[in-house]
């Protein structure tokens, strides 16, 4: 049996009134990418925090790197490292001295948080930036530093809350190719972000989260498999044949900025040659017309639109 | 390893984070220093003449009743700096980071206060100097200048405990710079600058029994000579108190948020 390195049931948060984990329950193998992916809001910044020690949760019960999150939560801070999503860098110190920094409050001997120091700053990419102080560097490397100060003393178990949110896409895929790194070393990773290509990209498991709830837990090929297909999306040239579109399909997502409905479709001719009669027939003519595959984006429009359909 | 070590150790390198962050950017220490340093001449030159004349003397009589006012005066007003920059602190991510590592919790606070004491020391020896260019003429032996010294050293520390309970407690570093306001005033509220009997009733009751008082009348008394009375069991009093106080208040505080 493989160890788990996060294992939490019946998570529970609220803040006053509002609801923000509603019975969250979560499995996380040792060695493996986990992401959780939702909209802002959703409540994924609070799992990590509750997760990693910063905030107590209402109510559930918590087992990180196999210790009890509510009884021993400074066994668990020695297990753990978290990379947030703002970042936890000492702008006022230089790159190289955050970093040694962090080898004193790991108490890594001198010499040891020294030689840390020199492979992390060579390996992110950092050496020259190393002696000006963080707070001249760009969002990337803040990054980066940030994520170098979450590896010093080789955490078991790192938390990655919207690693790349603000980044370039360069910068992006360079994070990316240093989390492969990560778990190739064995390291579990815990990732939440709000971009499906992200989770596609890099997790072995993927839970969506949607409203403090889980909405869907799967490999993202699962994910994809929970929905006939991909989606058509129907640009229209006013707002009023959105309007027409819509209520005649009774299906959909619109967008009236951008005058695009988007329906769940498994994209057959048939089901285009359909939709395109039906429309013909009422008169409400798309000016263009998109046919998707399957992706993440769909399986995350079309359980999170129905949530949105049923609160309605 | 033990409570202690870890204690001691987080607390030393929180310190060392501290004072690399105080030395590269001297601005705010420079003006911790130069503030007290004005007020001074302020009180000796523009006022002094006439206040001096009130206690029986001129300029020169003034300068030597004025001089512990003007050093507590300094540290309520490095109060607010403190403040601010815990409060700042507070807002970084570097905060939630240590948050989610094994360390001793209050080592993050125990840094802030040793930096600002470290800066106020520092502010009030060159006080002190100017003050003893400008006339201020204490009559104190190595002795007597050590009581002081240690007295207000045991102040600094409560009332920077008090400053970084204030900072944490506050939302914004702005709301964070308007908390220790009233403490800038109570050396005026006190024996500071003028001697309570002079004041109106209600006002000298409150002068009286209000801490920075019995502190500034032990300072006088050491440096200076004048009766010390129970002032400096008092004074002592105070500031173990308000530094017990205030050092539970932001370590809960700490753990709390």
């Amino acid at each position: 049996m493989t160890n788990l390195a996060i294992a939490a049931n019946g998570l529970r948060k609220s803040y006053g009134d509002k609801v923000v984990l509603d019975g969250v329950d979560l499995t996380v193998p040792e060695g493996t990418i986990f992401s959780l992916l939702g909209p802002n809001g959703a409540g994924k910044t609070t799992t990590v925090q509750i997760l990693s020690t910063l905030t107590r949760a209402d109510g559930g019960t918590v087992q990180v790197a196999g210790h009890d999150l509510a009884r021993r939560p400074d066994d668990v801070r020695g297990a753990i490292g978290v990379t947030g999503q703002y970042s936890a860098v000492d702008k006022l110190l230089t790159g190289e001295e955050n970093l040694l920094l962090m080898a004193d409050l790991k108490h890594l001997p001198r010499g040891e948080g020294r030689r840390k120091a020199a492979e992390l700053l060579e390996r992110f990419d950092l050496v020259e930036a190393g002696r000006k102080p963080a707070g001249t560097y760009s969002g990337g490397m803040q990054r980066r530093l940030d994520l170098a100060m979450t590896l010093v003393g080789d955490p078991r178990l790192i938390f990655l809350d919207e690693p790349t949110t603000g980044l370039d896409p360069r910068s992006r895929r360079s994070m990316w190719q240093i989390v492969r790194e990560l778990v190739a070393d064995g390291v579990t990773i815990f990732l939440t972000t709000q971009y499906l290509e992200e989770a596609d990209e890099l997790a072995d498991r993927i839970a969506l989260l949607d409203h403090g709830r889980l909405i869907a837990e799967g490999t993202a090929e699962e994910l994809k498999r929970l929905i006939p297909g991909g989606h058509i999306e129907l640009t229209f040239a006013d707002a009023h044949l959105l309007d027409a579109a819509r209520r005649l399909l009774g299906t959909g997502v619109a967008d009236p900025e951008a005058l695009t409905l988007q329906l769940p479709s498994d994209g057959s001719v048939r089901a285009i040659r359909e939709l395109l009669s039906l429309l013909d027939e009422h008169s409400v003519d798309p000016t263009e017309m998109n046919v998707h595959t399957p992706d993440l984006d769909d399986v995350f429009l079309t359980l999170t639109g129905q949530q949105k359909e049923t609160l309605r | 390893m033990s409570t202690l070590t870890l204690a001691v150790r987080d607390s030393s390198t929180m310190i060392r984070r501290q004072l690399k962050g105080l030395l590269r950017y001297p601005s705010m220490t420079v003006q911790l220093v130069i503030t007290p340093v004005v007020l001074l001449l302020l009180f000796v030159y523009v006022f002094g003449g006439t206040l001096g004349a009130g206690l029986g003397g001129g300029r020169d009589v003034y300068v030597n009743y004025v001089v512990p006012g003007i050093l507590l005066m300094a540290v309520a007003t490095a109060a607010t700096g403190t403040a601010v920059m815990v409060a700042t602190d507070m807002t970084e991510g570097i905060i939630a980071r240590f948050r989610t590592m094994r360390i001793w919790r209050a080592s993050v606070l125990t840094g802030h206060v040793v930096g600002a004491v470290i800066q106020q020391l520092l502010g009030m020896a060159v006080l002190i100097g100017v003050a003893l260019a400008i006339g201020f003429s204490p009559n104190a032996t190595a002795v007597e200048w050590l009581a002081a010294t240690g007295l207000l050293t045991l102040f600094v520390v409560a009332i920077t405990w008090l400053s970084v309970a204030l900072g944490m407690k506050s939302p914004t570093p702005e709301a964070a710079s308007n908390a220790p306001m009233p403490l800038i005033l109570l050396p005026f509220l006190g024996s500071g600058f003028v001697p309570t009997d002079s004041m109106p009733t209600v006002l000298r009751w409150f002068a009286e029994y209000q801490p920075f008082t019995p502190i500034m009348e032990t300072v006088r008394g050491l440096l200076l000579g004048t009766p010390i009375g129970s002032s400096a069991a008092i004074a002592t009093a105070w500031c173990v108190g308000i530094a017990a106080v205030s050092y539970l208040w932001a370590k809960n505080t700490f753990n709390k948020a």
